[in-house]
Order: C-alpha cells, then sequence, then structure tokens
C-alpha cells in the first residue's frame, strides 16, 4: 500500500523534472493522435520541432507569435497570483491595440520622440483602466470578477467594431473594416532583418523581469503575494486587501493592454478584429503552465508559440489537421498541472 | 471467564519516522471509565482511529468482547458495537434530532423510512439512560449540551456497547458538564464502556475508574483515578515537573485610570453591548460558550470590524476601526485561528515576523524591501520567544500550532504594547506551550500592558486573569474578581445571576 505525503520543501531535481516529464508525457499522448490522422508519429513530431525552432525563419516566427503571450501571460499571472481572475485580458488587448492607433494614427501632429511613449502609455491605461471597472465591483459590491471580465470581452469586441466601421475606419481600406495605420516612425523596430520580431519582445522580457524583481524585492510585491496567499491573514496584519487588489487589477490590464500596443505597432501596423487569435485566453494558459512566476511566463510562451507554429508548419508538409497544436497545449497545462501537484507530494510505500 | 469489552494489545503505528503508537496495550471492562490523557500529539487521536478503522495498525491486534475486530474497517467496528463521540458535532443543523439519528442507518434504496419505530424506539433508548430529548426538535435550535446529548443518543440506537468521548466536556458550562458526567454513570450503571479522552485532570479525576496516560506515543501509565492526583497524572502526562503560573500582585492597585476602555460596542447581529476598562497591569478575562459573540468582540478590538455603536479607547484617545491604526498605536493582537488569520502560511517566516509592520522605515525603503534587517528582527524574535523552526526561509505553514503561536506573539511583543488583545490563546496548544504563553502575557502584565484574555477554558481565566466578564449573546456582563465555577457558570448559560446565586 501507498500513500501520498505533502513535502515541506521540493526538491531542485524534481522541480526540473516535473515540467519535463509533463512535456514527455503529452508528446506520447498526442501521438496516438497523429496516428490516428495517419502520420508517422517521429516524422510529424519532428516536423513539428523543425517548424518551430528549424530554422532562422522558425526562430523568427515563433519569437513573434510569443511576443503577446509573454504579456498577456504576465497579465494572467499578475493578477491570478493575488487571487483576481481576470479573464478579460483579450478584450484589454484589443483596447490597448485601439487607443495606440488612436495616438499614433496621424490624429495628433506631435514630434515622433514625444508621441511613441505616449502611444506605449495610452495602450497600457486603456486596458489597465478598463479592468478598473470590475475590479471595483469586485472589492466595492463583491462581485465575481470572472463573470465581469468574461462578459467585457465582448462589449469591448463590439466596441471596436463599431470604431473600425465608424470614426476610426481607414478611409482606404476599400470597405474593410479596418483602422488607419500607424505612422511609419511610430513603429517597433525590427529585431532581425527580414523577419516579423520586433523590439516589442525586448519589452515583454524586460517586463517579465521587472515584474519578477517588485515580486520578489518590494513592498508592493509582498502585499501582492500577502494577499493572493491568505487575503483575511494579510488584512489582520494590516494590508489594505482591496487597494492591492485594485493596483494588481490596473498593472494586469496595462501589461494586455501593451500586448495589444505591440500587435498593432510591432506586428499588424494597423488595427482589425481578427489581429488576436485569442491571445488573451492563450495567456491564462500560459501563467498556469508557469505556475504563475513571471519568469517561467517567457518559457511557456516561447513553448505555447512554438507548439502553434510548429503545428503551422507540420500540417503544411503532412496532412495533420492544425488543430492538433490545441490539443497540444492543452494536454501539456493539464500534465503540467498534474505534475507540480504531484512533485510536491512524495510518495511512501508502506 | 468473562472477556473485557475492549482489549488493546501491542498496537503500534507509524508515520514515517514518527512513532504515533508505540506498543499499547489496555484493556477496557464492561461499565468502566477510562480515561485517555496525553497532550496534543501524545497518540489519542491515533488510537482511537486505529481502533474506528480509519487507520490500520502496522501491528497489534484488537478484541472486542472477545472476538477480534477486522483492522481498518469502520463499518466493521461499528457492527462490534463501538461509538463515537466527536469534540465537533456531526450532525446536520436543519434536520431534527429523529433524522439526524436515523441517518445512515437505512439502506438508501427502501422506498419508505420507518420513522415510526425508530421514533419508538428512540424515545425508549432516552427514557432508558435518562436523556431527555424531544425527537422533533430541530438541532439548530438546541443548546450545545443538548446537541451532546443527541450524539451520544445517535451512538446509542445504532447499538454502541462502549462509547469513545472525544474531548467531550471543552465545549459545555459546567453546569453542562455537571449534567454530561451524571449521565456518564447512568450509562455505566447500563453495563456501557466509557473511553473518555481529555487533558482536563479534574475531570479525568472526577469521572474514570483508571487513567491511562500516553505520552509520545507510549503508554507511560495506567493508574486508578482514586490513587492518582493532579499534580502526579500533570508530570506523567508532560514528563517532567509543571509549575503554575505565578501572578503576582496586581500592578494597577492604587491606579484607577484605565488604559483600554471600551464603551457600548455593537457589531452586526452578534455584538450587542459590551462596555469595559482594562488598567495599566491588569489582566481582563471574557468568558463564555462558544458563538455567544467574543469572535466579533475579538475582531472589533483587533481593528478589522466596524462597530455599529460605541468606542475604543486607548490611553484616552479612541481608535479608528483599522488593523493599522491598532499596531500602530500598541495593541498587540493574537487571533483566535493562529494558522489562518494569525500567519500566512505559504510566506517564510521571516516575511511572517515583521507582516505587521512590514511598512516601517527599517523594513522598507524607496518601496524596497529591507530584507537584511527584517531577517535580523526575525532571528531576534525566533530566539527570544524560543521559536521552534527549520530556518527563517522555511514556510510559516512548516512550523508546529504552539510556534506558529510563539511567532505571533513575539512579533507584538518585541514591540513593547501598550494593550494585548488575545483570543484563545492557548487552546490546542500542549502543556508546555500553554504555561509559555500564560508566562509571557504575565510579564506583560506586570510591564504595565492590558491584556484582553478571551477564552473558553475557565481554567485559564481562573488562574491567570484578574477579573472576569462574561459574555452571552452578544452582551458582556459586570466584571467580578471572586466569581465561583457555579456563578460563572450560570451566567454563561444566561440564567440572571441574582435569582439563582446559591446561598
Amino acid at each position: 500500500m501507498s500513500r501520498l505525503e505533502l513535502r515541506t520543501r521540493v526538491p531542485l531535481a524534481i522541480a526540473i523534472i516535473a515540467p519535463i516529464a509533463a512535456v514527455a508525457f503529452t508528446l506520447i499522448a498526442c501521438a496516438g493522435l497523429i496516428v490516428w490522422a495517419g502520420a508517422p508519429v517521429g516524422h510529424a513530431y519532428v516536423l513539428l520541432f523543425d517548424g518551430a525552432f528549424g530554422s532562422r525563419f522558425a526562430i523568427a516566427e515563433t519569437l513573434t507569435r510569443a511576443t503577446p503571450l509573454i504579456l498577456t501571460g504576465l497579465a494572467a499571472a499578475v493578477a491570478f497570483r493575488a487571487h483576481f481572475y481576470n479573464i478579460g485580458a483579450e478584450g484589454q488587448l484589443y483596447l490597448g491595440a485601439l487607443a495606440a492607433v488612436a495616438v499614433a494614427g496621424g490624429a495628433i501632429s506631435l514630434p515622433s520622440a514625444l508621441l511613441f511613449p505616449l502611444m506605449i502609455v495610452a495602450g497600457a491605461v486603456a486596458g489597465g483602466l478598463f479592468l478598473l471597472v470590475p475590479a471595483l465591483a469586485k472589492t466595492r459590491l463583491g462581485v465575481d470578477e470572472v463573470v465581469t471580465t468574461l462578459l467585457l470581452n465582448f462589449i469591448a469586441l463590439l466596441f471596436v467594431s463599431m470604431m473600425l466601421d465608424g470614426p476610426m475606419k481607414d478611409p482606404l481600406s476599400m470597405g474593410w473594416p479596418q483602422s488607419v495605420g500607424i505612422i511609419p516612425e511610430l513603429t517597433f523596430g525590427k529585431l532581425i532583418e527580414r523577419s516579423r520580431v520586433h523590439s516589442g519582445l525586448i519589452i515583454a522580457i524586460v517586463l517579465a523581469v521587472v515584474l519578477w524583481v517588485v515580486n520578489a524585492r518590494t513592498t508592493f510585491g509582498y502585499e501582492m503575494r500577502a494577499v493572493g496567499a491568505n487575503a483575511r491573514a494579510a488584512r489582520f496584519a494590516g494590508v489594505s486587501v482591496n487597494s492591492v487588489m485594485l493596483k494588481t487589477a490596473l498593472l494586469s490590464g496595462a501589461l494586455a493592454g501593451l500586448a495589444g500596443v505591440g500587435e498593432v505597432a510591432g506586428r499588424a501596423g494597423y488595427l482589425t478584429l481578427d489581429m488576436s487569435p485569442g491571445y488573451g485566453y492563450s495567456g491564462i494558459v500560459i501563467a498556469m503552465l508557469a505556475g504563475l512566476n513571471p519568469l517561467g511566463v517567457v518559457f511557456a510562451a516561447v513553448f505555447v508559440a512554438g507548439i502553434i507554429v510548429g503545428a503551422d508548419s507540420m500540417s503544411r508538409a503532412i496532412a495533420v489537421p492544425t488543430y492538433l497544436a490545441d490539443v497540444i497545449v492543452a494536454v501539456s497545462l493539464l500534465s503540467m498541472l498534474v505534475a507540480t501537484m504531484l512533485a510536491r507530494y512524495k510518495v511512501r510505500w508502506s | 471467564m468473562e472477556h473485557p469489552a475492549l482489549q488493546l494489545s501491542g498496537i503500534t503505528k507509524r508515520f514515517g519516522s514518527l512513532v504515533a503508537n508505540d506498543d499499547i496495550s489496555l484493556d477496557l471492562g464492561a461499565g468502566e471509565v477510562l480515561a485517555l490523557l496525553g497532550e496534543n500529539g501524545a497518540g489519542k487521536s491515533t488510537l482511537v482511529s486505529i481502533l474506528f478503522g480509519h487507520y490500520v495498525a502496522d501491528a497489534g491486534a484488537i478484541q472486542v468482547f472477545g472476538r477480534p475486530l477486522p483492522p481498518g474497517n469502520p463499518k466493521a467496528a461499528l457492527a462490534a458495537g463501538i461509538g463515537m463521540v466527536h469534540q465537533h458535532f456531526t450532525l446536520a443543523d436543519n434536520l431534527s434530532v429523529l433524522d439526524n439519528v436515523l441517518i445512515g442507518t437505512e439502506p438508501l434504496w427502501r422506498p419508505r423510512s420507518h420513522r415510526r419505530e425508530a421514533r419508538a424506539k428512540l424515545l425508549q433508548t432516552s427514557r432508558q439512560f435518562g436523556l431527555t430529548v424531544n425527537p422533533d426538535a430541530r438541532i439548530a435550535d438546541l443548546s450545545v449540551g443538548e446537541r451532546q446529548r443527541v450524539e451520544i443518543l445517535k451512538a446509542l440506537y445504532r447499538g454502541a456497547r462502549i462509547l469513545i468521548l472525544d474531548e467531550p466536556t471543552a465545549v459545555l458550562t459546567p453546569q453542562e458538564v455537571e449534567a454530561l458526567f451524571a449521565t456518564l454513570k447512568t450509562l455505566v450503571a447500563d453495563g456501557l464502556s466509557i473511553v473518555f479522552i481529555s487533558h482536563k485532570l479534574d475531570e479525568v479525576l472526577a469521572v474514570s475508574r483508571r487513567v491511562a496516560v500516553l505520552r509520545q506515543g507510549r503508554l507511560v501509565a495506567l493508574r486508578d483515578a482514586g490513587a492518582t492526583s493532579k499534580a502526579e497524572l500533570a508530570e506523567l502526562m508532560v514528563g517532567r515537573r509543571v509549575d503554575a503560573p505565578v501572578r503576582s500582585a496586581n500592578v494597577s492597585e492604587g491606579s484607577s485610570i484605565a488604559r483600554l476602555s471600551v464603551t457600548g460596542l455593537a457589531a452586526g447581529d452578534k455584538l450587542k453591548d459590551a462596555t469595559f476598562d482594562v488598567g495599566r497591569g491588569e489582566i481582563f478575562g471574557i468568558a463564555g460558550v462558544s458563538g455567544n459573540g467574543q469572535a466579533q468582540l475579538a475582531d472589533a478590538l483587533c481593528g478589522l470590524l466596524m462597530p455599529s455603536r460605541g468606542e475604543i479607547r486607548l490611553d484616552g484617545r479612541p481608535l479608528a476601526p483599522s488593523p493599522r491604526t491598532f499596531i500602530g498605536a500598541g495593541v498587540a493582537r493574537v487571533p483566535e485561528d493562529r494558522a489562518t488569520v494569525g500567519v500566512i502560511g505559504d510566506l517564510a517566516i521571516w516575511e511572517n515576523a515583521i507582516s505587521e509592520n512590514y511598512r516601517d522605515a527599517q523594513y522598507s525603503r524607496y518601496g524596497w524591501r529591507q530584507r537584511a534587517t527584517a531577517k535580523e528582527q526575525a532571528k531576534r524574535i525566533v530566539d527570544q520567544f524560543d521559536v521552534r523552526c527549520s530556518g527563517l526561509d522555511a514556510a510559516a505553514r512548516s512550523m508546529s500550532g504552539g510556534n506558529i503561536q510563539k511567532l505571533i506573539l513575539g512579533r507584538a511583543l518585541v514591540r513593547e504594547p501598550v494593550a494585548i488583545v488575545a483570543n484563545q490563546p492557548t487552546w490546542g496548544l500542549d502543556v508546555g506551550a500553554v504555561s509559555y504563553i500564560h508566562s509571557q502575557l504575565l510579564a506583560a502584565r506586570s510591564r504595565g500592558a492590558a491584556v484582553v484574555l478571551i477564552s473558553e477554558d475557565l481554567d485559564e481565566l481562573f488562574a491567570i486573569a484578574d477579573r472576569v466578564a462574561v459574555m452571552f449573546q452578544g452582551t458582556l456582563s459586570a466584571a467580578r474578581s471572586d466569581w465561583t465555577v457555579a456563578q460563572i457558570g450560570l451566567a454563561m448559560a444566561g440564567t440572571s445571576e441574582a435569582a439563582h446565586v446559591p446561598a
């Protein structure tokens, strides 16, 4: 007979082995689906890996994809750590992008040295303020933020749709609902020649490091961790739980808004309604994969981006549906959650 | 030869390197009350869990009325006639007494329940043992003592011949304890056998014929209740001599200035009216049966609860209801729920050691934490208050309850508070930790602190409080320093003392 016992501390070796084991399990579990699709498993996985990391182009595509995912992943990680369940990163992302276009679409004439930071701040503020409403409803009235943030996504998308069909519509778009372009001086610089990787990636990684430092070393980080770990005890010790919750929400919304700025000013150049294939929702998965650790978010985002990009290229080469990417990401999340849970226990045989 | 009701031979149970039960052999005669005495962690619960089939012993055997009891099978234990009354009742509040007794005795697929027969059997059982109770009363409407009676009836209804009572007096008033003891005598006279688990020495001596003392998983002594004393049992239980805390004369004698004064405090529907003054160097005790508004009073005194009426003043200045104001004004607070309110279990011990003043300049500069100074302070608290831990970086939840309590007390006392609000500070702690905490409270008192001690343990209040007031249904009585046990029991039960104090 065996029993599970809670460890007081997880050894480093197990903390490293657990995610690797989870990925290995995912690949084995998903092999069945590839066989079912009538493709050779080994070849398919080689194609997938090559498509994600096998060439300069592949790596550039993966990193381009990873950029918004890091930011929405951080948005979810920050909020979830404080037990504020922001499901609305998708909406905040679009509003951030909309604000960026409003500032940098040519409507305001200011020197670009001023407009560029203004564009970034406007996107962050738009995302943050949009999350302030559900945050206030939660702290003041106890309204469940999962419901409000989720539903506000639709409101945000419809609002963006209205703006793209109305006042912010590009007159030269031949009827397509899309915004005017970001003026060229204000777009993010390219990191790699002849690729789509832009300096938004640097911003995202720097922000991940900054958030890690804030968490570990600052008083505000301590307050966020205290509130997240045990709000009752934090309140007893004199932490203003509501104020910490509001600040955390602003931060989370701002990060999601920045993801929108990066997409519109770094990759697309103009805003359309199909700009994000659900980056806001993927951010939640990435944050969970990373165990809500800001540095882990960077790796989780690259992993998920690699799967998506790799599966795309794999399906082009052999007839395996791209939906496999969704399945792999979902299975890897589940096995990662189980693996980290198991890592906290040890098995005792008796 | 007649078999004993219950016979344990060589019961051993290990959890990893911890030996929870070490070769315990005991027998319980028919019609006997055997007390099982021991500190927390001595192995009482493990032994009972093995008896009840929740754990399987690594070695040893159990016989009930001469027949072996299959291990690890709660149903077999019930069928063999073992009944258990838990400290925390397992009753459904919104159902009637009859329903509660019936739950689980009838198979789910039976189309209708035999309520009439069940009612007759319940009434008959209740008459036989003198446990009067109305079968149709809702549990929610019953007093704590009555609920316990229902628990006992539930076990008897199922044919229990051996009753295990786990800390049965913890939630009762002194009068209810008397009534329980009378009930136990009736049951024993009828041939039932009772295992009485407790750590209260007076009660053990009053009710049992023999006393089994467990310490660190071993049966260290088996004494006849008539041939032992409280002092001997205490020493056996702890493993060394225990000295009662010494209370010096009241420091505030002659000084009538109140340090902490509370007037007309009310909050929600649980706290209706509390008015009291605590002087310099005084321990003010608040007694009461659990759930009479003490929790709300404690929350208000910690700055957590916004009172709807009344105010709290410290040295004459009113305190705004916020934890930070109270901490800043020098109020040390010890919450009832030490593991989930007192500390943040997932954070490190050093982070918890400064959690009440993490914003102070020495721990936070320009928004950056001063980890070195914080850890020094934590080290100081851990050393000075004898907090046993595996290191300052370990999570607070890795510590035992006693050490968590020492950390909470230490981080508050190290800042030399002018007032202390302690809610059930020794609840569930072992004797060593209890006497340590009492001595710390007494030391704070002799430094001139005003101490409010909320407790459900009358022994504790009589031992260290200068004056005691009683909470009943949200209202605090006048404070007295000369309560008798009978008087305070009546006040806890809400009976007007003027009419009932015996002449």
